[in-house]
């Protein structure tokens, strides 16, 4: 599957079907992350139940500690 | 001197007008690392009116790959980053009015550092802090500029009260220790890349163009040449605790307020006396020689070494263990030495 995300073409397994499934992908589950799909930014609730497929635009923010 | 700012007032969002209003604004910075270190120098060579530097911590020679205010002479005298800072940002610009504090920042300190302040920059290493900031800023309407960064990742967003959402809207939850601690290093570009975007919305703040302000959660990996911009206007909530219709700022309360902290990534405990102290450092040095550890002393701090451990007592009875993360081992020694 083709993703768009942070402005990137990225191929990533056609086994990913939720937003969280993507995140842990990216070895990002344990971080606090802001995800934009298509331009609407989730509410974190909703990152299980939201599936992403071929073609979306993906934003992914996660927060860091460090300064 | 009359051209020092030419360049900056030539500027036209700044203008003369601008240059007026950022020589009569107060910023308190908090921090000063590798952020706060990279905004201070900005600020200051701006030409800010007063800057207020606060950090808990001293200069260290792993801070001297980044941390552009320090040189060598304060890693080996292990000098108070708060006061090395201020040193140097004096000789930079000695028409700023700066004041520097070495402390940690809990409730009551926090309270009374904002008095006065028009816009707090945000260059600490914890989420503990920054939630405490972004409680302070919604209570006084001061706004804040998050900043974060480790690896070649960097991230950065303007909290305005009343306009934007908050931290605390964003995070929903506090992020793990584990999750956040910097393990995996910094290089200096991501820094500065941090520093560019909170210091430009600082300047905007100041100069009260706050049409100006970007208005998204921006971040970037300089190594993977990634840049993302999201409007998170909508994750606002209502029933938000620090910015909500009902604000009860629970980083605020005393509860909150922990007298141990281990320190990201630098296998150290902090450990807070109840109230601060006044600590004659001296006879403190004659105690723990007798005690048969190496003591090393200046001004502003006591550093302790005694078989394996290490330890550097501040005057106001802070003391960092090293080489712990465990906070019952690092009460163990504390208790020990300091009583």
């Amino acid at each position: 599957m083709k993703l768009h995300i942070n402005g990137e073409n990225v191929e990533v397994p056609s086994s990913i079907s939720s937003v969280t499934e993507l995140l842990a992908h990216f070895e990002l589950q344990d971080k606090v992350v802001i995800v934009e799909l298509n331009h609407d930014i989730l509410q974190k609730e909703n990152h299980a139940q939201t599936n992403v497929s071929d073609g979306d635009r993906i934003e992914i923010v996660h927060f860091v500690g460090g300064g | 001197m009359s051209d020092r700012y030419s360049r900056q007032t030539l500027f036209t969002p700044i203008g003369e007008k601008g240059q007026e209003l950022i020589s009569r604004k107060h910023v308190l910075l908090i921090g000063a690392g590798a952020l706060g270190t990279g905004n201070a120098e900005a600020l200051v060579r701006a030409g800010i009116g007063k800057l207020t530097i606060v950090d808990r911590d001293y200069v260290e020679w792993s801070n001297l790959q980044r941390q552009q205010l320090y040189h060598e002479a304060d890693a080996a005298n292990r000098m108070p980053k708060a006061i090395a800072a201020e040193k140097r940002l004096k000789e930079i610009n000695s028409e700023v009015n700066v004041v520097a504090h070495v402390m940690d920042v809990t409730t009551e300190e926090i309270e009374q550092l904002v008095q006065g302040v028009d816009l707090i920059l945000d260059a600490t290493d914890n989420f503990d802090t920054r939630l405490l900031v972004n409680d302070i800023s919604q209570k006084y309407q001061i706004p804040w500029i998050y900043g974060a960064c480790v690896g070649s990742y960097g991230l950065s967003y303007t909290i305005f009260p009343g306009k934007t959402p908050c931290l605390n809207c964003l995070l929903e939850t506090v992020p793990l220790g584990g999750a956040t601690c910097d393990t995996v290093g910094i290089i200096s570009p991501a820094v500065q890349m941090v520093v560019a975007y909170q210091m430009t919305e600082a300047l905007k703040i100041l100069v009260e163009d706050e049409e100006a302000l970007r208005n998204k959660l921006v971040s970037f990996d300089l190594w993977k040449n990634q840049h993302t911009a999201i409007n998170v206007n909508r994750a606002k909530k209502e029933s938000c605790k620090s910015c909500g219709s009902h604000p009860t700022y629970p980083y605020l309360s005393a509860g909150s307020h922990t007298k141990t902290a281990v320190l990201c990534g630098r296998n150290t405990v902090q450990i807070r006396p109840p109230e601060p102290k006044k600590l004659h450092l001296d006879q403190l040095a004659e105690t723990l020689k007798k005690q048969g550890g190496e003591i090393d002393l200046n001004p502003f701090l006591l550093n302790f070494k005694m078989g394996d451990h290490r330890m550097v007592i501040f005057k106001d009875g802070r003391v960092l263990v090293h080489g712990t993360k465990d906070i019952a081992e690092a009460k163990n020694l504390y208790h020990r030495y300091m009583g």
